[in-house]
């Protein structure tokens, strides 16, 4: 298989298992994002793959060829650093150059393939500075620009976008994708940010203490969480995740929870103490409180961007989020619950995902 | 801006704690250009008529005293005592900063131990080993040479060197040295341009620490070593003389072998004051 293939990959700092046997793949030209809080084990596991943790332990193939015992000078792979890690005596000529110095390139071919790689990432005036001198924006794409001078088979990016300011991240999040498929590279991207996650990812990957909890495309984990965790991390504001009551009906289970009622097609349970019924705020349908349905307190309204994040107080006591295009409402008015477009139910107790709700907008009447 | 008050008074504070410091200095040199007598006169006078006497008698090795003249190996001193402290602190940095390097960036079987115990050579007062030093440097054929001189010398300075330096190889992130692996340049190209680079200044004022260490060393040569192999710092005593001490002699050596380190230092202050990291990692 040509591109990336990780199996068992772990990682002991004395008695704390950092990583706990991850596997991946990843195509050449796909870009998998590994997703996850912080200390959850992404940048170890890009070190491991990059060779340059020594407790590592695990297979590492690259194009098909088992890598995990080379130096990682060996390793064909380029990789950009959370840190930029920048060499301070170099200017940003020859820190791009570098990996072509490595590979022995003659000093007009190197001269070529720096220019072009920062003409592309609009860095080609700041060629001679040292990195000191280079704003946080022109570090990174410094470091990106290193590690995609030689061409490599592999690429790692630790969380590139985190260190610069939003309007360059929200830039390099459209120019990224293209840059990378172009490459054809196999892409690991590392972030804690899940829109990030969602503009970049072909897959995503979410890790948590140092093992995975999803591997799946980027709607499917926002849509599908595997598991409460998945649920609790990816996504801004976060998943709603309800105490719920089961009904049976004819054909289908319903999942009720603060005035919301969605069905469940293919759930086989029909009794649980409790099940957790996942509702992300955008899905929450709400309606004039005239409508009638199931009334809430506003609590709290966060405008964000183009909607409006609001804090609710349902009838039954219970709080959850929601989210509404248009102008944000009073704070101490009421809006009507009119159910869920989406949901998710989990089992209470294992946190695992039972079923998806049927697409039918459910409405209490 | 602060009150005037305070800043005359930082003022002269600084002018006195300077005054402190460089008076024993400023007098040393206004004796070198002064005859014994002048020196010894009572009441001391700031006025007198300058004499470079005491220079000429260093340089041209040749001491007139009341009792004949004497000849004096000050010149072939100082050549001593630059040729080993030039050597001793070569040495120690060839061995020393490899070294350093490897405490700081890996974690192997009794490492702390042997850094430790390298550390502890600077503990121990050097009267105590030279006695059995001397037997074996007998043995083994190496007293009075310059040799065996740079090896004892590496008790003062290889120390010096490899915690100084050890702790600069620390502060550098890793994972700068780690981005240049993964250019794909080996490990040995990666401590020689960028862990070394990034060191320099830590290297330079170790180095120039051990250099001054190494050239205020008496016992060591005074021990080990006959006249011809042995510094200024030894070959000063030659001016107590059976007519008496030559104070403006001492004087005048002392100015003449500051001199080296005096320049030194100002050499390499430039590498002191530049900053390790120059911005290399976010903050």
């Amino acid at each position: 298989m040509s591109g990336l293939e990780i199996s068992g990959i772990r990682v002991r700092f004395g008695h704390a298992e950092v990583l706990r046997g991850i596997d991946c793949r990843v195509a050449a030209g796909e870009t998998v994002v590994l997703f996850g809080p912080s200390g959850a084990g992404k940048t170890t596991l890009l070190r491991a793959i990059a060779g340059v943790e020594p407790a590592a332990s695990g297979v590492v193939r690259i194009d098909g060829r088992e890598v995990q015992d080379l130096e990682p000078e060996h390793r064909p792979l380029g990789m950009a650093f959370q840190n930029f890690s920048l060499y301070p005596h170099l200017s940003a000529y020859e820190n791009i150059a570098s990996p072509l110095r490595a590979r022995r390139l003659r000093t007009p071919e190197i001269e070529i393939k720096v220019r072009r790689v920062a003409d592309l990432l609009r860095i080609d005036h700041v060629l001679g500075h040292l990195p000191r001198e280079l704003s946080n924006g022109q570090k990174q794409r410094t470091a990106l620009a290193r590690a995609l001078v030689a061409e490599p088979p592999v690429l790692l990016l630790d969380d590139p976008l985190r260190n610069v300011d939003a309007k360059l991240r929200y830039e390099m999040r459209l120019e990224l994708p293209p840059l990378l498929r172009k490459t054809g590279a196999a892409v690991i991207f590392v972030t804690q940010d899940f829109r990030e996650a969602m503009a970049l990812a072909d897959r995503v990957v979410v890790l948590r203490e140092g093992a995975v909890l999803q591997d799946a495309p980027a709607e499917e984990v926002y849509g599908a969480p595997a598991s409460v965790p998945v649920a609790q991390l990816f996504g801004d504001p976060p998943m709603n995740l309800l105490s719920a009551r089961l009904v049976q009906e004819d054909n289908r289970v319903r999942a009720e929870a603060a005035g919301m009622a969605p069905g469940f097609p293919d759930l086989d349970i029909t009794r649980m103490e409790a099940p957790l019924l996942g509702v992300r705020p955008e899905d929450v349908l709400l309606a004039s409180p005239a409508t009638g349905g199931a009334h809430a307190e506003i609590l709290a309204v966060t405008p964000l961007h183009e909607r409006c994040v609001l804090l609710l107080r349902a009838a039954d006591g219970t709080e959850l989020v929601a989210s509404m295009a248009g102008a944000a409402p009073d704070p101490g008015t009421f809006v009507s619950i009119a159910g869920a477009r989406h949901a998710v139910l989990f089992d209470p107790a294992s946190g695992r995902r039972l079923a998806i709700s049927d697409a039918r907008t459910e409405v209490v009447a | 801006m602060r009150e005037p008050i305070t800043r005359i008074l930082r003022g002269s504070a600084l002018a006195l704690i300077l005054l402190f410091f460089l008076f024993p200095i400023l007098w040393i040199l206004l004796m070198s250009f002064q005859t014994n007598a002048d020196i010894l006169r009572i009441p001391p006078r700031l006025g007198f008529t300058p004499t470079l006497s005491n220079y000429v008698a260093l340089l041209s090795g040749k001491l007139a005293t009341s009792s004949g003249t004497l000849d004096i190996t000050f010149l072939r001193n100082l050549g001593n005592s630059l040729l080993l402290s030039v050597a001793s602190v070569a040495a120690s940095l060839v061995l020393g900063v490899p070294a350093a390097y490897a405490f700081a960036r890996y974690r192997f079987r009794l490492g702390e131990s042997i850094a430790f115990t390298l550390l502890s050579f600077r503990f121990a007062p050097p009267l105590l080993v030279l006695l059995p030093l001397s037997l074996y440097f007998q043995i083994l054929g190496l007293t009075d040479t310059y040799g065996g001189l740079i090896w004892v010398y590496q008790l003062i300075t290889l120390p010096l060197i490899l915690w100084i330096v050890r702790g600069y190889f620390e502060d550098a992130s890793p994972d700068i040295e780690h981005a240049y692996r993964v250019d794909g340049h080996s490990w040995w190209r990666t401590f020689t341009r960028i862990a070394v680079p990034l060191a320099r200044p830590g290297i330079a004022a170790a180095g120039l620490l051990a250099f001054i260490f190494a050239w205020n060393n008496f016992v060591f040569a005074l021990v080990l070593a006959s006249a011809d192999k042995q510094p200024v710092t030894v070959g000063a005593l030659a001016f107590v003389t059976a007519a008496g001490i030559q104070y403006g002699q001492i004087a005048a050596a002392i100015v003449l072998s500051i001199l080296p380190t005096l320049a030194l230092a100002l050499y390499a202050q430039r590498w002191l004051v530049e900053g390790l990291s120059l911005g290399a990692v976010k903050g």
